[in-house]
C-alpha cells in the first residue's frame, strides 16, 4: 500500500493533554495581571512605562542572546516576557529607565541564557536582576515614592518620597512612630514600595488563579508566609499587629506567590517544596529582624534557590515498592 | 446503578499515587462484539508472547484446521499457536512484527470453510497441573495486552501463598471497550472462570476491579456475584476511580490489597495473581468446548476510520483486512495505533498480522494524531506527580544523558512500566517514555560491560 510510507511512528503514548510551556506561562501572565494594574493605580503612568521597557528588554536580550548563540528562538514561550514583568515589580518607581534594561539584561542573559536558556538558570533571575540593580545603585533602589502622589505632584513623574513601612514598623522597636500606613491600606496596596510588591490583594489574586489552574501547588506560598508569621509572631510577643505588617509589607507576597514558586529553582519533590519554603521563611524572617536591610526576600529566595539541587538530592522518593527497611538504610545514607 | 445490594461492594483498600486523568473516548463502549468474516489469508507470527518464540511444526502445502498446533516450543515460557482459519500452509518465512522485531511467521491461505480440527475436544482437568497444562495447551496469553503467557502466571511455586485473585476489568486506556463488552456479553464466562481459577488454584480471596466509569458492567457483574451465595462472600467487587494506569498490575495489586509489588517482583511474591477478565472468560470456553485461541476481539476507533467496531477477528488476520471491514478509513490515516493510545505500538504498515494480545486497533486522523513540537524541559515536575512508581523523569532524562548507569539505577527506572503518565502530562511535549527506554537501555550495557 502507498500508505506505507506516510504514516507517522513515533514513540507510546500517543495521547498528550493539551498543557503547553506557552499556556502555562501565559497563564502565569493573567495571574500578574491584577498586581500590574494595581502598580499603576497606585504608582502612576511611569510604573507602566518601566513595566514595559523591562519586559521589552528582558524580550530583546532573549531573541538577541538566541540569535548569537545560533539556538532555535524561545521568546515564543513568553518565559521573558514573566521575567521581564517580575524585574519591573521589583524596582521602584523612581528608578531611571537605563537601569531597568540593565537588570534586564543580568536576569535574561547572565542569569538565563549563559546556563542554556529555559529551565537551566539556577538562581531565579528577575531576583538576582533585582539584586545586581541594588548592589550598583543602593540609593535609587530605596528611593520610595508615596502611593498616588503622581496625581498632585507638579511634575507627575517625581511623586513625593516616603519611608516604607516595613522599615517603620522595624524602627518601632527602636522607639519610632508607627507606620501612616493602617492594616488596610496595607491590604489594598495603597503603600510605598516597588510597583508590584505593594497590593497583597492583587498578587493573592493571581495566586489563587494559579492553584485553581494547577500551574502551581500551594505548599510553597503557605509554608512560607506561614513560616514568617510563626516567627514574627514569636519575635513580636504575640503583637498581632506586626505580624500583619510583617505579612503584608515587603516583598514577602510578591516573593511566595511568584518568586519562590518558580519551577526551574524550586524543588520538584513534595518534601523538598518543604524544607525550601521553611528555609525561604527563616531566612527572610532572619534578615528583616537581625539583619541590615530592611529586607530579606530576595536574598532569602536566591540563597534557597542555590540549595535546591542538595535539597532535591536528599528528598528524592524511593521507587514504587522499595521495601521499607531498605528505605531506611537509604536514608541513613 | 443505586439499587445494587451493598455487600459484596469494597472500594480501593489504597489509593495509588500519580497517574493522570484521560479522555475517556469510550466510543464504541455500545458496540456488541460483530465477528468478522474469516480473511482469505492469515499469517501467524510464532511470537506472540512474552518468553520463547514457538517453531512451526507444518510445513509448506500442509492442510490444517481451526485449532491445530501450527507451532510450538520446548520451553515452559511460551505458548503455542494455532491455526485461526482452515486451509493450506502456503509460505513459513520471515515476518516483521509492529516493534520492529522479525520472527518466523505461517501463512495460511483459507479455503473458506473454516472447518475445526477433529482433535478438538474438553481438555480432562482435575488437578492444578492438569489446569495449568490444559491452559498451556490452549495458547492463552494475557489478553489486555501484555501477551504473557498465562500458564506461567498459574503455576505458582509451593513456596508463595496466594490469597488473592484480582481480576482486571479496568481497563483504563482511553479508546478501548473489549473488556467491558466481555464483562457484559460473556458475563457468566467471565465469572465461570473466575470460580474455575479460584478454585483449581485453591485461592481464598477475589477482587473483581472495575473503573467507575463502567457502571454498567460493574451493575452486570455484581448482581451474578451477589446471585451466587456458593462463595460464601468470598468473592468481592471493587470499584475504581477512573483514572490512568488504574488498571496496570502493581496498581491493581495495590487497590484490592494495600500491598506493593516490590521492584523487580511479580504479584506472586505478595500473594496476589491478577488476571484479565477476557482472559477468564476465555479459560471457561475453552474448558467447556477446547477450542484454543484461535480468534479475539477487539476495538476499531479513530477518527480516520469509517465504521467503528468492536469485532472478533481471528488472529492472524491482516490490518489492512480489518480496516477494510470496518468501511475503510474516511480520513487520511496519520497514525494507527496497535493497542491503546496509552501503551500502544505506533505500526508502518498495513500488513501487520493482528496477534493474540492486540486488544485495539486505532486509526488517527491528523485531528486525534496530535503532534507536538517538543520545547525544552522548564522543571516544572509535572512527570514526577503524574508517575504511579514514585519515579522522577526529569532526573532520569539528565542522568541518561550523562550515561550514568549508577544514578540509574538509584532512580529506580527499572520499575518504569513505561505507562506513559509523564510523556502525557508533560507541557515540553518530551518523549519521556522514550527517555525510559533509553534509560534502561543504559543500565544494561553498563551491565553487560561488567
Amino acid at each position: 500500500m502507498t500508505l506505507n510510507n506516510k504514516l507517522v511512528v513515533s514513540a507510546s503514548p500517543h495521547a498528550r493533554s493539551h498543557e503547553t510551556v506557552r499556556g502555562i506561562m501565559l497563564d502565569v501572565i493573567i495571574a500578574l495581571v491584577p498586581a500590574l494594574i494595581a502598580s499603576v493605580i497606585f504608582f502612576g503612568p511611569r510604573a507602566l512605562i518601566i513595566e514595559c521597557v523591562s519586559v521589552g528588554s528582558c524580550v530583546i536580550a532573549e531573541y538577541l542572546s538566541r540569535l548569537i548563540m545560533k539556538r532555535p528562538h524561545t521568546i515564543g514561550d513568553f518565559s521573558a516576557v514573566i521575567t521581564g514583568l517580575l524585574l519591573a515589580f521589583n524596582l521602584p518607581v523612581s528608578i531611571e529607565l537605563w537601569k531597568v534594561a540593565l537588570g534586564a539584561i543580568v536576569a535574561i542573559v547572565v542569569v538565563k541564557q549563559f546556563f542554556g536558556g529555559i529551565g537551566q538558570n539556577f538562581v531565579n533571575p528577575a531576583l538576582i536582576g533585582r539584586i545586581v540593580l541594588l548592589a550598583s545603585f543602593p540609593t535609587a533602589m530605596s528611593k520610595w515614592t508615596a502611593p498616588l502622589s503622581w496625581l498632585n505632584s507638579v511634575s507627575k513623574l517625581e511623586g513625593i518620597t516616603s519611608a516604607s513601612p516595613l522599615a517603620s514598623i522595624h524602627a518601632l522597636a527602636k522607639g519610632g512612630a508607627m507606620p501612616v500606613e493602617t492594616l488596610k491600606e496595607m491590604l489594598i496596596g495603597w503603600r510605598a514600595g516597588c510597583l508590584g510588591e505593594t497590593c497583597a490583594i492583587a498578587l493573592i489574586l493571581g495566586g489563587i488563579y494559579l492553584i485553581a489552574r494547577k500551574v502551581i501547588s500551594p505548599t510553597i506560598p503557605l509554608t512560607y508566609v506561614g513560616t514568617v508569621a510563626v516567627i514574627m509572631l514569636i519575635a513580636g510577643k504575640g503583637n498581632l499587629t506586626f505580624l500583619a505588617y510583617e505579612l503584608l509589607g515587603g516583598g514577602l507576597m510578591l516573593g511566595a506567590i511568584f518568586m519562590a514558586t518558580d519551577y526551574t529553582t524550586s524543588p520538584i519533590t513534595f518534601k523538598g517544596k518543604i524544607i525550601f519554603a521553611v528555609g525561604c521563611g527563616v531566612l527572610t524572617s532572619l534578615i528583616r529582624l537581625f539583619g541590615n536591610l530592611p529586607e530579606g526576600v530576595s536574598y532569602s529566595i536566591i540563597i534557597m534557590n542555590i540549595l535546591v539541587p542538595l535539597i532535591e538530592k536528599a528528598t528524592m522518593p524511593k521507587p514504587f515498592g522499595t521495601p521499607k527497611k531498605e528505605k531506611k538504610e537509604a536514608e541513613a545514607k | 446503578m443505586g439499587k445494587i445490594h451493598m455487600d459484596g461492594i469494597i472500594s480501593a483498600v489504597k489509593k495509588v499515587r500519580g497517574g493522570v486523568k484521560v479522555e475517556h473516548h469510550k466510543n464504541t463502549a455500545e458496540l456488541e462484539v460483530v465477528r468478522m468474516p474469516e480473511p482469505r489469508k492469515v499469517i501467524l507470527p510464532m511470537q506472540q508472547h512474552i518468553g520463547a518464540p514457538c517453531t512451526p511444526t507444518v510445513s509448506v502445502g500442509d492442510t490444517v484446521a481451526v485449532g491445530q498446533v501450527i507451532g510450538d516450543s520446548d520451553k515452559f515460557v511460551s505458548a503455542p499457536i494455532h491455526a485461526s482459519v482452515s486451509g493450506t500452509v502456503t509460505a513459513i518465512g520471515n515476518v516483521k512484527l509492529p516493534n520492529g522485531n522479525v520472527t518466523q511467521g505461517v501463512t495460511i491461505e483459507s479455503d473458506g470453510e473454516m472447518r475445526l480440527w477433529e482433535g478438538i475436544k474438553p481438555p480432562e482437568v482435575e488437578t492444578k497441573e492438569d489446569f495449568v497444562k490444559a491452559v498451556r495447551a490452549s495458547g492463552l496469553v494475557g489478553l489486555g495486552g501484555a501477551g504473557f503467557p498465562t500458564h506461567v502466571k498459574l503455576n505458582v511455586p509451593p513456596d508463595k501463598n496466594i490469597d488473592t485473585l484480582v481480576i482486571n476489568a479496568a481497563e483504563c486506556e482511553p479508546y478501548i471497550t473489549v473488556d467491558y463488552r466481555e464483562c457484559i456479553e460473556n458475563s457468566w464466562d467471565v465469572y465461570s472462570g473466575i470460580r474455575t481459577i479460584k478454585e483449581f488454584l485453591n485461592i481464598p480471596n477475589v477482587v473483581i476491579a472495575v473503573e467507575d466509569n463502567k457502571p454498567e458492567a460493574f451493575k452486570v457483574l455484581s448482581q451474578i456475584v451477589e446471585g451466587d451465595s456458593s462463595d460464601n462472600g468470598s468473592i468481592k467487587i471493587m470499584q475504581l476511580e477512573s483514572r490512568y494506569p488504574q488498571g496496570a498490575e502493581k496498581m491493581m495489586v495495590q487497590s484490592a490489597t494495600g500491598r506493593q509489588v516490590p521492584p523487580g517482583k511479580l504479584p506472586a511474591d505478595v500473594g496476589c495473581i491478577v488476571m484479565n477478565v477476557a482472559s477468564c472468560a476465555f479459560i471457561a470456553r475453552y474448558l467447556k468446548t477446547g477450542k484454543p485461541l484461535v480468534s479475539r476481539s477487539l476495538t476499531v476507533d479513530g477518527m480516520a476510520i469509517k465504521e467503528p467496531k468492536n469485532i472478533r477477528v481471528p488472529v492472524g488476520t491482516s490490518i489492512s483486512d480489518i480496516v477494510d471491514f470496518c468501511g475503510g478509513f474516511k480520513d487520511e490515516p496519520v497514525k494507527i495505533v496497535a493497542g491503546g493510545p496509552m501503551m500502544g505500538m505506533s505500526i508502518t504498515s498495513l500488513d501487520h498480522p493482528l496477534s493474540k494480545s492486540n486488544n485495539a486497533l486505532l486509526c488517527f486522523s491528523k485531528e486525534d494524531a496530535k503532534i507536538f513540537r517538543e520545547t525544552d524541559c522548564i522543571r516544572c515536575g509535572r512527570c514526577a506527580a503524574a508517575c504511579p512508581m514514585s519515579l522522577i523523569p526529569t532526573k532520569i532524562v539528565r542522568d541518561t544523558k550523562a550515561g550514568d548507569a549508577e544514578s540509574l539505577l538509584d532512580d529506580g527506572v527499572m520499575v518504569c512500566m513505561e505507562c506513559g503518565s509523564c510523556a502525557f502530562s508533560c507541557p515540553a511535549k518530551k518523549p519521556l517514555v522514550q527517555h525510559m527506554r533509553l534509560a534502561k537501555a543504559v543500565i544494561r550495557e553498563a551491565g553487560a560491560k561488567k
